[in-house]
């Protein structure tokens, strides 16, 4: 959208920001990466659109500590992980300048993106301004973004282990899910310390695919904004949104309606507790044994 | 001798290997190499698998040692050389070259034995390639998808694949096949087609000018790094997925009873690749990400003669998430009409 | 799943927090009511020290039960944390049992340092399903079974 670019480059040369991260074109015409940049010149190759699908809240972390403001692109769903990294004090709201981009739902050389299908709306959470456009507007979810996960919950427990043994058995651990997770923004995760005990470069046994993945999940319930990028970047297909989305259609289930990423309230729903909560083996009378 | 078979006659051969074969199969969305199997979907056509055939010769992960601690006394068992034969059927001409990067690492002195064993056991059925994807450019480095080196190569023409055996072990090989006499010409009709296909693909010819070890600090210092790493996100989907990467790790898991030793993949995208007591020589991912792509096209030529440890598969390219890859470096860091 | 080893016993953890199940654990055995010996307990300062790793660690090196035991809800030592403890195993039990593992496997019973009687049963029951449950083989390292 060329009113993004204008705007950026109105704000770089006015000194409002230092830099911009946005995305440029690759090679092709759907290759498109993240890329930095630091002045108007540069914005040349500035582009927003439909290949557009990373999330570059993450990217925040990396810009954080230096000097002067930094523009950055957010879509709706982007910006429910800005939030929570803010929530959790990754990131200073002050050295950010926020542009929401209306999205219609982001592609790649295969067609529409995975996570799109389950669109989790338009509203943006967090920003200095929007630039949306009507089209964007109109564009909806196609999907329940539960349907993967009830339709595993209704197969037998020989049958999910069966799936997930299928799926986690292709993990190489290139550890793109991990990086790649705005919500997994450890400086020094659990599986990259010698100490830790459990540091793996490669999934040598069974247990360890399984162990990583569940770990993995585990660590961002609550926080998981449900971006969906952990799916998108596994070079293996492996599809982990499916362990993510369960632990949100749990906490939703037991705990109350929540959404990462949204409200003022910094609570997760295993940050906090209440007194008349079910038991643990209640997860033991649903469902299919 | 040029021999020649119908294609549909593929499987039956195959078959009637009598060792194991690792063939191009398909496994849920993938295509990968795999010990085939009777019902197995054979996947010949497919030009680049998912993952490389890297992995039959030099594995993930491979146990190397166990060490058994009873009372005071230790027991060390030794994992076995590979002492089974097998056929590798359906390799390309770039997954071959790479074969040859990892020999100059793992055969030069001191000789890596697991590697070696597993070399000389093989027999390598290559295939030339027919219809090239957009982001092969492996003609850039000196590979001719026309004329893999390998024991044995096959070319499909029309409905029927050549063959020609090049060394005793291939020629072995093919007597057990039923092949009739080749047709003259056609062969050398299929390299020119070939040839003409991979010429006019997009990144066919890229200028290498510069990438060699006289040109190492002015590569090694370049400012442009900062901002061709910065999307990079760290992962190892392009070490784990090329072809050419042999970076290992050694590690020790106590199994509670005593140590499992064994060796998998390394990536020096990681943070903790060669990590040491003081820490890490490469702090950040700008640093990381130039070790990658100067090992490649830097500092690999230049102990090796000129080979380059890319051989332009072109699987960087689909696998990384961020669309980052080894062709838009040689762009931005070459010489002349990269610049563009 | 039958047990194809005749040998085999099960291993079966016991993470007990110090304040109260500790205790009621010691009230069980100095009261002489027995359970089983396959349960290895593990002390923690609080329920709530037990990460989700603690439970797939002990799976790893060869666990075929674990059962983590807290303060009743209400009565933390620390005031509330064993109410984060539960949500916290509920949400793993839960992906456990996503994933396939065998319900059963896993448990949480709060017992006070009054209740030696309750530890005893609750050990003597779980040990019960675990031998029903045979051997755990769809989550444990097999390294760590040779």
């Amino acid at each position: 959208m060329a009113r993004i670019k204008q705007r950026a480059i109105e704000l770089l040369s006015d000194g409002t920001v230092m830099r911009v991260i946005g995305w440029e074109k690759g090679e092709g015409n759907c290759d498109w990466s993240p890329a930095l940049f630091e002045n108007a010149a540069e914005m040349e190759n500035f582009v927003y659109g439909d290949y557009a699908g990373a999330n570059l809240s993450k990217y925040c972390l990396k810009f954080n500590r230096q000097e002067g403001k930094t523009l950055v692109v957010l879509k709706p769903c982007d910006t429910l992980s800005f939030r929570q990294l803010l929530h959790e004090h990754r990131i200073d709201r002050e050295k950010f300048y926020v542009i929401g981009a209306g999205c219609k739902g982001m592609k790649d050389e295969k067609g529409g993106l995975l996570k799109c299908s389950a669109c989790k709306g338009k509203e943006f959470e967090v920003y200095d301004e929007i630039i949306d456009d009507e089209e964007a507007q109109k564009t909806t979810a196609l999907m329940d973004r539960m349907a993967g996960v009830i339709e595993l919950e209704k197969m037998t427990a020989q049958e999910r282990f069966d799936f997930w043994r299928g799926e986690l058995s292709r993990c190489i651990r290139c550890n793109a899910c991990r990086n790649v997770c705005p919500a997994c923004s450890c400086i020094k995760c659990v599986f990259d310390n010698p100490a830790s005990g459990v540091q793996s470069k490669a999934p040598v046994t069974d247990f360890e695919e399984n162990m990583f993945h569940i770990i993995r999940a585990y660590h961002v319930a609550g926080r998981c904004t449900d971006c969906g990028e952990c799916s998108r970047v596994c070079p293996q297909n492996i599809p982990l949104h499916l362990l993510n989305r369960k632990f949100i259609k749990d906490m939703n289930e037991l705990y109350g309606d929540y959404q990462a990423g949204v409200g003022e309230n910094e609570r997760t729903p295993l940050t906090s507790y209440t007194k008349e909560d079910a038991e643990p083996g209640i997860v033991y009378e649903r469902g299919n044994a | 001798m040029m021999r020649q078979f119908p294609a549909n006659q593929v499987k039956k051969i195959i078959e009637s290997i009598p060792c194991a074969v690792y063939a191009p199969v398909e496994d849920g969305a993938m295509v990968v190499f795999e010990r085939y199997q009777d019902g197995m979907e054979l996947r010949l056509d497919k030009i680049c698998t998912d993952k490389t055939p890297k992995d039959i010769l030099f594995p993930q992960w491979e146990n190397l040692m166990h060490f058994r601690v009873e009372g005071k006394t230790i027991e060390l068992s030794e994992q076995q050389r590979c002492e089974e034969d097998y056929v590798l059927f359906g390799v390309r001409a770039c997954d071959i070259q790479a074969f040859k990067v990892l020999d100059r690492v793992f055969l030069s002195d001191p000789v890596d034995t697991y590697y070696a064993a597993r070399r000389e056991h093989g027999t390598i059925v290559a295939l030339a390639c027919g219809d090239p994807k957009e982001t092969c450019f492996c003609k850039n480095f000196g590979v001719d998808p026309a004329q893999p080196d390998a024991d044995v190569v096959l070319w499909l023409a029309g409905d029927d694949y050549y063959c020609e055996a090049y060394t005793d072990k291939g020629r072995a090989l093919m007597s057990t096949w039923e092949t009739r006499d080749a047709e003259e010409g056609v062969v050398e009709w299929v390299k020119g087609e070939i040839a003409k296909k991979y010429d006019a693909l997009p990144f066919a010819k890229l200028n290498l000018k510069g990438f060699d070890g006289d040109h190492l600090m002015e590569k090694f210092n370049s400012p442009k790094w900062k901002k061709l790493s910065m999307a990079c996100l760290g992962c190892g989907s392009c070490t784990f997925a090329c072809p050419t990467c042999q970076c290992y790790d050694i590690r020790d898991y106590d199994t509670g009873n005593g140590i499992q030793r064994y060796r998998c993949w390394d990536s020096c995208m990681y943070s903790d690749f060669t990590l040491m007591a003081h820490g890490t020589n490469r702090p950040t991912q700008v640093e990381r990400y130039r070790q990658r792509f100067m090992h490649k096209l830097v500092y690999f030529p230049s102990r090796n003669e000129g080979m380059y440890s890319c051989v332009g598969c072109g699987r960087c390219i689909e696998k990384c998430p961020m669309n980052l890859n080894i062709v838009k470096v040689i762009k931005a860091l070459g010489e002349g009409e990269n610049n563009d | 799943m039958s047990v194809s080893n005749p040998n085999w016993k099960p291993k079966i953890v016991a993470f007990c927090c110090n304040w109260c199940s500790y205790a009621g654990a010691d009230l069980a055995g100095s009261g002489r009511m027995a359970y089983p010996a396959d349960v290895k307990i593990i002390r923690v300062p609080c329920s709530c020290r037990v990460n989700p790793l603690f439970i797939l660690r002990a799976f790893e090196r060869g666990a075929d039960g674990v059962i983590m035991c807290g303060c009743h809800p209400g009565d933390c030592h620390y005031t509330s944390g064993n109410y984060f403890a539960r949500r916290r195993m509920t949400m793993l039990f839960s992906m456990l049992d996503y994933l396939g593992i065998e319900r059963g496997r896993t448990r949480v019973e709060w017992v006070s340092a009054a209740e030696g009687a309750k530890f005893s049963k609750t050990m003597n029951e779980f040990v019960k399903t675990i031998y029903d449950l045979g051997e755990n083989r769809k989550l444990g390292d097999l390294r760590c079974k040779k």
